[in-house]
């Protein structure tokens, strides 16, 4: 029953919505609680979970999802993703969830490991939509896919 | 199904996941062989800190208390849990706390 387990677990993180960063944060937090090892990896979108200056603003956007109970019509009115947001945060405290910010701690703290992608890096500097200073200092590194490969040798890999 | 094996002592009862049936059979003495059975031993006064924080909040609470309160309203900060109870805390410390086997997703 509490035998070692040498499972190891690679989450791609790839969109950076509110609703797109929690799943994988789950898994990993998950993973951790169970004694299986953790590397998150961020690439596009993803890297918002681990920019300082975004991680604590991340967004869900009610339109162009049909799971959401109202039109696009009325989504789209200014203000309703912020309120989206918001309820959808509550919710998550609500569940006692903590914030991003505050889960990427208890990951890392719990031997997780981050890593932002190099190419995504590389293209936002170049857009001058981040800096790599920007990074969450609790990530380990920069890595390209070559290196993503190594770390992910006999892992389980969920991509998000 | 429960079924039934000395543990320090005394009889206690174990459902099908192997967590103690009834909390009440619990003692220190018990809490002490569970844990040595897992590997964790011997018991400090931090294991002390979360097991008692564990089994008075499931009292109060009615609800395995998640990883997350134990570090937010237990006071033992998340590194630490994992130091004391490692390679999979959660289960370890309600296994010891003589808890059932817990669902929570944090």
């Amino acid at each position: 029953m509490f035998e070692d387990t040498d499972r190891k677990l690679c989450i791609i993180c790839s969109k950076g919505t509110l609703d797109m960063a929690y799943p994988g944060l789950v898994l990993a937090n998950a993973a951790l609680m169970e004694g299986i090892d953790v590397t998150m990896f961020f690439t596009f979108w993803g890297l918002d979970i681990i920019n300082e200056r975004k991680m604590r603003n991340l967004k869900f956007v009610p339109i162009g999802n049909p799971s959401m109970p109202i039109p696009n019509a009325i989504g789209g009115l200014p203000g309703m993703t912020n309120m989206a947001t918001a309820v959808m945060k509550r919710e998550i405290a609500g569940l006692g969830f903590p914030p991003i910010d505050e889960f990427l701690e208890m990951i890392t703290d719990a031997g997780g490991k981050l890593y932002a992608c190099k190419m995504s890096v590389d293209m936002f500097e170049d857009m001058r939509m981040m800096d790599e200073d920007d990074l969450f200092e609790r990530v380990e590194g920069v890595v390209g896919a070559t290196d993503f490969m190594e770390m992910s040798k006999d892992a389980q890999i969920i991509f998000i | 199904m429960t079924t039934q094996r000395v543990v320090a002592g005394t009889a206690v009862d174990f459902d099908d996941d192997g967590f103690m049936d009834k909390p009440e059979q619990w003692s220190e003495d018990v809490a002490e062989t569970l844990a040595g059975e897992i590997g964790i031993s011997p018991l400090t006064d931090r294991h002390w800190q979360v097991i008692e924080f564990c089994r008075s909040d499931f009292q109060a609470q009615g609800e395995i208390p998640t990883l997350r309160r134990i570090t937010t309203v237990g006071g033992v900060p998340t590194k630490e849990l994992y130091k004391l109870f490692p390679k999979g805390p959660a289960k370890k410390v309600a296994y010891v706390s003589g808890l059932k086997k817990p669902s929570g997703c944090i």
